[in-house]
């Protein structure tokens, strides 16, 4: 693979922990719509980034180019260390096998049965036979509290189910990278916490790197100030430790640009007019 | 704005022609999704057999009548099976059942894929690794391609016994001269043209539907325009490509 060849090694960060995602002055105009206009930031491993921005920022914009579903018209990407933004639709599958994606609307197969639908990298990629695939299914389909509609039809689900279901989807090849698209957006708050859960689970047991695009406020944050341990064989969460909580953090876009990049505490301390009038 | 209009129509042409040829290419080289391709044949196969029939049926029909109408003032009524079979063959079992498929396979195409694009579904698929050329479009290329001929030949077969019967009851020629006039009046050429047709037109079909469906915009309104416009585009270029096929195997064949 030629890009392949072609990309340098991770980006070391002084403190020595690898860059995985990095947008440098990334831009994208569709016609005559300017969306994104000179974006840039950096994530790193285990770390969460949070998207906050009105409709039509830009932000699900944003996790389809780290992707390399969209090509953005200037700047860089890179992922793992790959130049996503140069690659050929061939050369990117297998940056993409290390990423998971939970699309807004949950975008999952309505012909197949969630089952399928979680198993479908399992069964149709890695060509795994449905018996061996079936215990992993069964495995991810119960840590999102949703073992028993193996077989339904993701019609047959309520707005909650099937977005639970893109998340075990999306994390059933282990990837490690998870990139989240209003995943709470339209949940009741119960149902927003357990998925709230599952994503700092992911972060915090697995070390999944996580990006997280949401409109809402109080997900972000209990995502960004929650962490789960292990203790005596159960999981529990509690307030993060402030070098944890510092691994989070918020970026803000307003008009293509990013308005605003800090840690939790710095969001809620902002006087910035813009930020306080989305605080509000 | 014409000059726009124009560059934007050889930008659809050219996509149209990268769809076809990125399709072959994944149909020469795997992986393949044999589910899938399975479920296309099932789907554009058997799911079309019944329009196919009803309209080869009431063709050959109608042509007996027709043409046994105007042969009688030549007195050449016993000649009806000739005509009924070289029409059939050569040019309205291949057309019409093309038609039939752009309205029901091609539509069909556009609406299923569109409405994947329009709920990111195509997305999420590339985002797992698939290619959606090899996973949505090869099957239906391989189906369509396969079977519209096919297809073809069984409208021809029930648009001449449709023939048979009219010329029977209603036109009173002997069963066996019919059935003799019918074999006199194909040439292996003819044979040929009505299988290579159905082949391209097939192709075609398909590889229209899959190119508008893909290229969907704006929600569940414009699935709902894809949908049109793939039987629109789909119809009229059947009729086209129908004409220049003749044209070429007229020089080639004949
Ligand atoms: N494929 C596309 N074609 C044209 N415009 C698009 C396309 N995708 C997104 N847009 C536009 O880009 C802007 C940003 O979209 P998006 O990233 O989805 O915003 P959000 O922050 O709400 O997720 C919106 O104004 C949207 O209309
Ligand atoms: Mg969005």
């Amino acid at each position: 693979m030629p890009g392949a060849a072609a990309a340098p090694p991770p980006r070391q960060t002084p403190a020595g922990a690898t860059v995985v995602v990095a947008f440098e002055e990334v831009s994208l105009a569709f016609d005559e719509k300017v969306v994104l206009d000179g974006v840039s930031f950096t994530l790193e491993e285990g770390h969460t980034k949070v998207f906050l921005g009105a409709s039509g920022a830009g932000k699900s914009t944003i996790l389809k180019i780290i992707l390399g579903l969209l090509k953005p018209d200037g700047g860089e990407v890179r992922v793992l260390g790959a130049p996503v933004h140069h690659l050929a639709e061939g050369e990117l599958m297998r940056v993409r096998g290390d990423l998971g994606m939970v699309f807004q609307e949950g975008a999952l197969f309505d012909s197949l049965t969630v089952g399928e639908n979680v198993g479908y990298k399992l069964i149709e990629e890695a060509r795994l036979p449905i018996e061996e695939a079936r215990p992993r299914i069964e495995e991810v389909l119960g840590f999102v509290g949703l073992g028993a509609f193996i077989d339904r039809m993701p019609s047959e689900l309520s707005g909650g189910q099937r977005r639970r279901v893109a998340i075990a989807r999306a994390m059933a090849a282990k990837p490690r990278v998870l990139l989240y698209d209003e995943p709470t957006t339209g949940l009741d708050p119960m149902t927003a916490t357990t998925v709230d859960d599952e994503i700092i689970k992911l972060r915090d047991l697995e070390n999944v790197t996580s990006i997280l695009v949401t409109h809402q406020l109080r997900d972000a944050f209990y995502v960004a100030t929650q962490e789960a341990v292990r203790r005596n064989g159960s999981v529990v969460f509690e307030p993060a430790s402030t070098a944890k909580a510092d691994e989070a953090e918020f970026i803000m876009l307003k008009d293509g640009r990013v308005h605003f990049e800090g840690n939790a505490h710095a969001l809620r301390e902002s006087t910035d007019t813009y930020v306080r009038t989305f605080l509000s | 704005m014409i000059t726009r209009r124009a560059k934007e129509i050889l930008q659809e042409v050219q996509e149209y022609v990268r769809l076809c040829v990125a399709a072959v290419r994944g149909i020469g080289s795997g992986p393949w999704y044999f589910r899938d391709i399975v479920q296309q044949f099932d789907a554009i196969g058997l799911g079309s057999m019944t329009v196919v029939v009803l309209t080869g049926f009431f063709t050959g029909a109608v042509l007996a009548l027709q043409t046994g109408m105007t042969l009688d003032q030549f007195g050449a009524r016993p000649f009806v099976g000739r005509l009924v079979s070289a029409s059939m063959v050569k040019e309205l079992g291949p057309v019409l059942t093309g038609l039939m498929l752009a309205g029901r396979v091609g539509s069909g195409i556009a609406a299923e894929i569109g409405s994947m694009v329009v709920t990111d579904q195509v997305n999420a698929l590339r985002a797992l690794g698939t290619d959606p050329i090899r996973k949505l479009v090869v099957p239906r290329v391989l189906a369509g391609t396969l079977m519209a001929p096919v297809l073809t030949v069984i409208a021809d077969t029930v648009g001449i016994i449709g023939g048979w019967l009219i010329a029977t009851v209603q036109l009173r020629v002997a069963s066996s001269l019919y059935w003799t006039s019918i074999t006199e009046g194909l040439y292996v050429q003819d044979a040929w043209m009505g299988l290579i047709k159905p082949f391209v037109l097939g192709f075609v079909i398909v590889t229209t539907g899959c190119h508008v469906g893909l290229r969907t915009t704006g929600g569940t309104q414009g699935v709902g325009r894809a949908t049109t416009n793939a039987v629109v585009i789909a119809s009229v270029m059947v009729i086209a490509v129908d004409f220049f096929i003749t044209r070429l195997l007229f020089t080639l064949i004949y």
